[in-house]
């Protein structure tokens, strides 16, 4: 029993990180319909971009860490928003309105290109960092197993929560979040409406990206390694986590992260830690197979 | 007056300075931080070294380079008001693409049969040779389902992964020769096909190029983690080579058997069978391609282009849009397992690290730069992007950053490739006027 909720508590954590990242794939695939296959190494981006902001920080001499936290995740969120939104400026939007298998083929142009440019820049071995934030509180320590669950991933629940609320309610109180909504719904009618059609897709853009580099952030925190390739696997898990939610809602990529967590999580504690991935790869094949629109998802109706 | 000063030959200079400035401010927020420190290993953990100049440097460049194409962009808008006709430039283009494939078809194929026989063919030419042309015969493939039946396959590699593995084990567990293998690696991978085609096929586009990319990453690290099968990152070795109608070609025949050159008074040479292997996968491609050529042309082949232009008409005419897919899969899954037992035959080594994603999309990208459908177009992508990067084997890790960013700009320019153009399988007016009877009897029919 002690065992479970030691994984439980693990997979939240991960499933957490997953969430952040799948919000990206879902608002693109909601607004321009397609997969936004860079966005993985947007993520990685942001996790190196949040690595160099850590290591900046300690040779400056910044050591409060509330202080550190909130300095790399303004970088590295804003550094990962700029990169989003030239990805889209430069290989997106001269697309649009081509071709289907276009933009995707382009994204994953993109992403190849993304990898090898920070191989390029920041070297190809695995950057550690010495954990920023240690400790943490200890449960039912008188059994075989104990329970614990670090500082660390205390915060990184909360800020995935604060940040899920302040996201929810962007998309739903305020004027951009409703021009986005109306742009997922029709195009051309919100440019009729006076609604700058280009603007909103860029920073539906730059939100996710936003938001993944605080996912990198988070996973370099929690791992302590990483490396130039991370943004592939852990793409596709978000991608899947977005599939699983139901792709184009927000609560549903959410409840797919924290779902492709837990299964991530449990499948390597019970079974194998080897097909881990396989795994995930195997609940997306099934979720399509049986649910192809997703838990939380609407049917597509296609049209003539 | 002020707003005379600032303009030139009618271009706002202004404007454009204020354009390249926020492209110059855009790189530098790029180029700061991944470009301008880098994380360098030290005895105490990581540390850190600065590259001021080359961000300056970086973002002088895109300063410039954007002013200068925003200029050339005005003078161009200046210049000529009137819009370009497009359709008559297409069309240009489409009757030179057309008489380049008729024309450059033949050649290639005959520059080909003739390569190993030409003066500078060498060693080294005739195994980069037999490189591309795995390529190009995967491409065919390929072409298969993405370019005539439009279904998007980011997971290729997994067939060919298939193909490769299954001649290897099969040669290794039976004991079977390569002739036997050939085909079975084809069936494997029709079979693995069919199995992951079934239920994703239903799906729309998008999905499948996940699902199989998926899938491609499922096969290689069950390729990885099963080692008691498939010996696992160690890969399998001596994997036995080819027989030329049974005759062997190596120095020394096997007991009461005969080798190729002893057979044929020759001089044993290794070159024999680096030309044998080369001429083998020559067949093999063109094999694919008369293949294509011919399917094209049936209703079977129809039915694909026509599901890529239009589902939903497919599906009111009475085509199963699942099974017209499922048998584009397996077509193209079947030409990987060729080419991927041929890869196993001529390497006589394979582990998974030959199969990444990596590989996938090399195999895309051949596709999708030699225009989808065409198929001089993806031979000419595969010499270019295979031999080329041949050629420039010294910039190694400057390679992959230049294939991502060619992906895009070709996107970008030619969405539809290079040789983009598509000449339709069939036509309903064929460019001639009818015959007189028949419009006589449509104006007759039309008067009673």
């Amino acid at each position: 029993m002690e065992y479970f909720i030691q994984q439980l508590i693990n997979g939240v954590t991960l499933g957490s990180i997953y969430g952040l990242i799948a919000i990206g794939y879902t608002m693109v695939y909601g607004i321009i319909g397609m997969i936004n296959f860079a966005h993985g190494d947007i993520f990685m981006i942001g996790a190196f971009l949040s690595l160099i902001a850590f290591l900046v920080l300690g040779i400056v001499g910044i050591t409060w860490i509330p202080l550190a936290l909130l300095v790399v995740l303004l970088v590295s969120m804003l550094i990962a928003s700029i990169y989003g939104w030239t990805v889209e400026r430069l290989a997106y939007r001269p697309l649009r309105g081509s071709f289907r298998l276009a933009p995707l083929i382009s994204a994953i142009g993109m992403s190849i290109f993304l990898q090898n440019y920070v191989q390029l820049l920041q070297g190809a071995r695995v950057r550690p960092i010495p954990p920023v934030i240690s400790g943490g509180f200890t449960f039912l320590e008188g059994g075989v197993f104990s329970i614990t669950i670090s500082y660390l991933q205390i915060v990184i629940m909360l800020l995935t929560i604060v940040l899920m609320t302040g996201f929810a309610l962007l998309i739903s109180r305020t004027s951009l979040g409703r021009a986005q909504r109306g742009c997922e719904q029709d195009r051309t009618m919100s440019a009729l409406l006076g609604i700058n059609v280009d603007r909103t897709i860029s920073l539906t853009f730059v939100m996710g990206a936003a938001l993944a580099a605080v996912a990198g952030m988070l996973f370099v925190l929690y791992y302590g390694v990483i490396d130039f390739y991370i943004g592939f696997l852990a793409g596709i898990k978000a991608f899947t986590a977005a599939v699983l939610g139901g792709i184009g809602s927000l609560p549903g990529a959410m409840l797919g992260g924290l779902l492709i967590g837990l299964i991530e999580t449990f499948w390597s504690a019970y079974f194998s830690i080897e097909y881990k991935d396989v795994a995930a790869f195997a609940i997306l094949v099934l979720v399509l197979i049986f649910r192809p629109t997703g838990l939380l998802g609407k049917p597509e109706i296609e049209k003539v | 007056m002020n707003e005379n000063n600032n303009r030139l030959r009618g271009i706002d200079i202004t404007a454009l300075l204020k354009e390249s400035a926020i492209a110059a401010l855009v790189a530098l927020g790029l180029t700061i931080v991944m470009l301008g420190l880098r994380t360098v290993d030290t005895t105490t953990g990581l540390g850190i070294t600065t590259r001021w100049p080359l961000v300056v440097l970086a973002v002088v460049s895109v300063f410039v380079g954007r002013l200068l194409f925003a200029l050339r962009r005005e003078w161009k808008a200046a210049g000529r008001p009137v819009q370009r006709d497009l359709k008559k430039a297409e069309h240009r283009a489409a009757i030179i693409v057309q008489r380049f494939s008729t024309i450059g078809g033949p050649i290639f194929i005959a520059f080909a049969l003739a390569l190993p026989l030409l003066p500078f063919a060498d060693r080294y030419v005739v195994d980069v040779a037999t490189y591309v042309l795995i390529y190009v015969m995967l491409g065919w493939g390929l072409n298969i389902v993405v370019g005539l039946a439009g279904l998007l396959d980011l997971g290729y590699v997994a067939f060919y992964a298939v193909g490769a593995y299954s001649y290897a084990l099969f040669a290794f567990y039976f004991d079977l020769s390569f002739w036997v293998c050939l085909p079975l690696a084809g069936l494997c991978a029709a079979g693995f096909g069919v199995l992951l085609g079934f239920p994703v096929l239903r799906l729309r586009g998008d999905y499948l190029a996940i699902v199989t990319l998926g899938f491609g990453e499922i096969i290689r690290v069950i390729l990885l983690n099963w080692y008691s099968f498939t010996n696992g990152p160690d890969g399998i070795s001596g994997i036995p080579r080819p027989t030329f109608f049974g005759l062997e070609l190596k120095r020394t025949a096997a007991e009461g058997e005969q080798t190729f050159h002893q057979f044929f008074n020759l001089d044993y040479s290794t070159m024999h069978r680096l030309i044998f292997l080369y001429y083998l996968i020559l067949i093999l491609a063109l094999f694919t391609n008369f293949f294509t050529l011919r399917i094209r042309k049936m209703p079977i082949g129809r039915a694909w282009e026509a599901l890529r232009e239009d589902e939903i008409a497919c599906r009111s005419l009475g085509i199963n849009p699942t099974n017209t897919k499922l048998t584009a899969f397996a077509l193209g899954a079947m030409f990987a397992g060729f080419a991927g037992s041929f890869f196993a035959t001529r390497q006589a080594f394979i582990s998974p690290e030959s199969f990444t994603f990596i590989e996938s999309a090399v195999i895309l990208a051949i596709v999708v730069l030699g225009g989808m459908g065409s198929q001089v177009g993806v031979a000419i992508a595969a010499v270019l992007l295979i031999g080329g990067t041949e050629l420039f084997r010294g910039l190694e890790e400057y390679r992959m950053l230049a294939f991502g960013g060619l992906m895009v700009a070709i996107m970008v320019w030619r969405p539809r490739g290079l040789l983009a153009h598509r000449e339709p399988t069939i036509k309903l007016h064929s460019g001639k006027a009818p015959p007189e009877e028949v419009i006589k009897a449509v104006t007759q029919g039309g008067m009673k």
